[in-house]
């Protein structure tokens, strides 16, 4: 007696809970694993998952056992060559052979460390847990800004071109069979008197006249039912939809004056890199755009960027008006979620920063969903610093941070666009 | 269910007409091969419950598996971890999944790949629900250990009740809890008394009731309030009165202050334990008793005709695998493959029965030219890996799998050949072989010594080694577990030559902080 079932069906994810549990369970190695992954990425590269690493002992789930010394006897198939009383010397540097009592079953995995993938979305989410987009929530309400046209039934009213002619004339064919139905009955009696007066033997000239007559005053009527009529008439209706864009465009800003070495840039790349990941978990399309600057700000590609030198001082506004000459020609706001990075080693010549103060205050502040800006150095801040704090106090989506060293970046990241408790409360 | 598939009685004279052998199955092929595989098992008479088939797919096995073997299974990270462990090495190539896992319940439950061919579809039929779906429902360990028939239910109280826990208590909580418990699960066994056998209805009753009970008498045990002042070397009186095997079982009647929810898991994690305990026992057997019956049914349709000379190749293909035992020298040897092992003991006991050498009589002269199926029988019913051993491995065997028994002391720097397959070493070899699998010389023996209930209520535990094996390392790490359910010291003592007690490890460690 059997009964067979057919479980293929089922929901195969049976174990997605566990895993979720043990994601859940080791989320700081794991979260470790994915910080340390973000530095071998390049800037825009999101496609993959990532594996993660972490060392088995901290995974192993402790029975008691037993250890080592004492005697142990066990029995081994195949002998070969010895013989009772045989003594094999033991490797010296192993504590007799077949150490523990289990079986060698799993040593082809060693002490390997447990390697395991993760899918790019969950790389994305441990990543940026407890992160959130800056003023998204708030922004979004008064920036309803992009209108898709949807199809939304149909009207009796509109213009021409949106008439739909099979739901017209669907109503014609109702409005014909509706407006003639009496008199199509009126006149199938006609006729089948006419017949039966045409089957009679006797001859009925007058009365067949007068039924003719009246057919053909019938027949007459019904042709006079338009065919088609305004009443008929259906348009195709259509409504605005208000739909919050998927473009976000992000400004990234860095100092190349002399003072800044590639070391300092490498570290400005992995905030780069860090704010790209981030935005590209809530938006489509992201346009990165490149502004170097010394004396003079220039847009460049991501190599460029990087990677050429160049000496001379520095005038930071001269940055802050390039990227906002980008916005009003390319960029309107009203379409685009506006990012902005900066990043510098604080040097800038004193008398241009308060420009950039109301540079930013007057013209790129209003535009952009979040500025932040980082200053990499070991040294005591300078006017930048010192002016951009006074911003930073009106302006909630402006922020400044402070890196000293590579270990800063993913912390200093964190923190800048963690979670705001205080607007919770 | 509908087609009845009438067998044409089988005549000699008339030609009996194959099964189709393609290798893709269909649920009606596999309709039928059951029937014919049902037969012939009821004529060898192969008691089970009834058959539940399931086929799934390759994910689903994976599934299974990280259920390691519950099919209704609780949440917790570990299933994750192994469902995860899994997954990787089977995508990896490293590992095939099994062709089939069996559940021990009524109707006992199998579940077949979908990506097995026709032939594989039979023999995991025969194997998995004939072979071991009788051997639950013979072997005295499973009859007395488990029921079969609530174990669907129990599962699946456990995993509501715990999913109840984690909504009230967080997840967190739970987990801890369930963490400390697994850590403890192989003495969460109760090895002399049998389990009472009750349905999903009444368990979820007394639940209720014992959590009121359980509370009130952990109440009355520690009503005493602790006095500081008083020596706490002399207690009033002993207790536990006798040393506790069961951990669990004693963590659940006695620590202080555990809540009744987690008395209740502990509860579960115990009673899963306990279920699970005979598959530890009968590992050679089950698998043995179960090739042995693949082997031997659809033998025996094979000789009725019914199956293909191709069907027997793939069959024989398969099953050679399942059944090979690499030798000690070989890169893949892995110990003795219990389905090796067990498959042709079960084998040699039949051939003892049917065409004993003089030899065997000598050795078995009780089955020597008995009823080969009833002495199969009886040994598959009353015996466990270690007495089964011990009774039935024969000379032949022995010199079949050219067994040799290695002595390895601490002390010296070599090991000693102490038997091989020769006459004075026949005895021996069975001996130390059963003993391989005698769980009491592989687990560990550890005792609830004391619990100072009118003291400073610290509990403490017994080491007594096997052999003068130490304890392993991780003892520090399960401690802490202990520590979490008893909540008040935990240590573990051994006894010295000299007959000291001393202390091996304690939780929290003042040994290290000093």
């Amino acid at each position: 007696m059997a009964n067979f079932i057919d479980r293929r069906l089922n929901s195969k994810n049976k174990s997605t809970v566990n895993r979720q549990r043990f994601l859940r369970r080791y989320k700081n190695q794991i979260k470790k694993s994915v910080s340390d992954a973000i530095n071998k990425r390049g800037v825009t590269d999101i496609d993959s998952g990532e594996n993660i690493i972490i060392p088995k002992k901290d995974l192993s789930e402790p029975v008691f056992h037993q250890g080592s010394g004492g005697t142990r006897d066990k029995v081994h198939p195949g002998n070969d060559q010895f013989s009772t009383g045989d003594r094999i010397p033991k490797p010296p540097n192993q504590q007799g052979q077949g150490g523990g009592k289990g079986d060698a079953s799993d040593s082809g995995e060693g002490d390997d460390d447990f390697t395991f993938s993760i899918s790019k979305e969950e790389y994305l989410n441990l990543l940026f847990e407890d992160l959130e987009l800056p003023n998204l929530e708030k922004n979004q309400l008064d920036k309803l800004i992009e209108y898709k046209t949807v199809r939304s039934g149909f009207c009796s009213e509109g213009v021409a071109s949106n008439i739909d002619i099979v739901k017209s004339l669907q109503g014609s064919i109702a409005r014909r069979i509706a407006m003639t139905s009496s008199k199509r009955k009126q006149l199938k009696e006609y006729q089948q008197a006419l017949a039966d007066l045409k089957q009679d033997k006797h001859d009925h000239i007058s009365e067949e006249r007068e039924l003719k007559k009246l057919i053909q005053e019938l027949e007459a009527r019904i042709a006079k039912v338009p065919f088609i009529d305004t009443f008929d008439l259906r348009f195709r209706n259509f409504a605005k939809q208000a739909v919050p864009t998927s473009k976000a465009v992000m400004f990234c800003l860095m100092d190349v004056s002399g003072s800044m070495d590639q070391a300092t840039k490498e570290m400005a790349k992995r905030f780069y890199i860090l704010l790209y990941l981030f935005l590209s978990r809530t938006y489509k399309n992201i346009d990165v755009i490149y502004i170097r600057h010394h004396t003079q700000a220039k847009e460049v590609d991501e190599h460029e960027f990087f990677y050429s030198q160049e000496t001379g001082g520095t005038i930071a506004s001269s940055a802050l008006e390039l990227m906002n000459e980008i916005i009003t020609e390319r960029y309107d706001d009203n379409q685009w979620n506006i990012y902005g990075a900066q990043a510098s080693d604080g040097d800038n010549w004193a008398d241009d920063s308060p420009l950039c103060k109301s540079l930013l205050i007057d013209k790129i502040l209003p535009k952009t969903r979040y500025f932040s800006y980082i200053e990499i150095t070991q040294r005591a801040h300078q006017t930048l610093w010192q002016q951009y704090q006074q911003v930073m106090e009106t302006h909630p989506h402006f922020a400044i941070q402070h890196i000293k060293e590579v270990a800063d970046i993913y912390p200093v990241f964190r923190k800048l666009f963690k979670k705001s408790t205080k607007n919770a409360a | 269910m509908g087609t009845a598939n009438t067998k044409a009685p089988s005549n000699d004279t008339q030609p009996v007409k194959p099964l189709d052998d393609c290798p893709d199955w269909t649920f009606e092929l596999l309709e039928k091969y059951q029937t014919e595989i049902a037969r012939v098992a009821k004529h060898y008479r192969l008691d089970t419950y009834t058959n539940q088939i399931e086929v799934i797919t390759a994910e689903q096995m994976m599934d299974a598996y990280a259920g390691v073997g519950m099919p209704i299974g609780y949440n917790h990270w570990t299933f994750g971890k192994k469902f995860i462990q899994t997954e990787q090495t089977y995508k990896r190539g490293q590992m095939g999944l099994a062709y089939e896992i069996v559940i021990n319940s009524s109707p006992c439950i199998s579940y077949l790949m979908e990506e097995n061919t026709m032939p594989m579809q039979a023999l995991v039929m025969a194997h998995a629900c004939y072979g071991h779906n009788s051997f639950f429902k013979g072997n005295y360990l499973f009859k007395s250990w488990t029921d079969a028939s609530s174990i669907i239910d129990y599962l699946l109280f456990a995993k509501n009740y715990i999913a109840e826990c984690e909504h009230k208590y967080g997840i967190n909580d739970v987990e801890a809890t369930l963490d400390a418990c697994h850590a403890l699960m192989n003495h969460g066994v109760d090895r002399y008394k049998r389990p009472q056998k009750i349905s999903l209805d009444e368990e979820l009753k007394r639940q209720k009731e014992r959590e009121e009970y359980l509370q009130s008498q952990v109440n009355m045990l520690w009503r005493t309030v602790p006095n500081a002042k008083k020596d706490n070397s002399e207690h009033k009186y002993k207790f536990p009165s006798e040393p506790q095997e069961n951990i669990l079982y004693f963590i659940e009647k006695n620590a202080p202050l555990l809540k009744p929810w987690q008395r209740e898991i502990v509860r579960i994690v115990r009673k899963i334990s306990q279920y699970f305990y005979p598959q530890k026992q009968t590992q050679v057997m089950n698998e043995g008793w179960a090739c042995f019956w693949h082997y031997t049914i659809l033998n025996h349709l094979y000789d009725e005709g019914l199956v293909t000379d191709k069907f027997m190749l793939e069959f024989l293909h398969s099953h050679t695998n399942v059944v090979a035992q690499q030798e000690y020298n070989s890169k893949y040897y892995s110990g003795i493959n219990p389905y090796a092992l067990g498959f042709n003991m079960f084998i040699d006991i039949r051939r003892i029965c049917e065409h004993p050498t003089e030899e065997d009589k000598e050795f078995f002269p009780e089955i020597a030219g008995s009823n080969w199926l009833d002495t199969l029988h009886f040994a598959m019913e009353n015996f466990k890996d270690e007495s089964f051993i011990s009774q039935y491995l024969s000379p032949k065997l022995i010199r079949d799998f050219k067994l040799f028994h290695i002595h390895d002391d601490e002390k010296n720097n070599y090991v000693e050949i102490g038997a091989i397959h020769n006459e004075q070493g026949y005895k021996k070899i069975r001996h130390k072989l059963a003993d391989q699998y005698n769980l009491s010389n592989i687990e560990v023996n550890i005792q609830i010594i004391d619990a100072n209930i009118d003291g400073d209520r610290s509990l403490t535990l017994r080491y007594i080694p096997h052999n003068d094996i130490k304890l392993g390392n991780s003892k520090d790490e399960v401690l802490k577990h202990l520590h979490y359910l008893w909540q008040f010291d935990v240590k573990i003592v051994q006894e010295k030559e000299e007959g000291e007690d001393e202390v091996i490890a304690q939780c929290p460690n003042k040994l290290k902080d000093q």
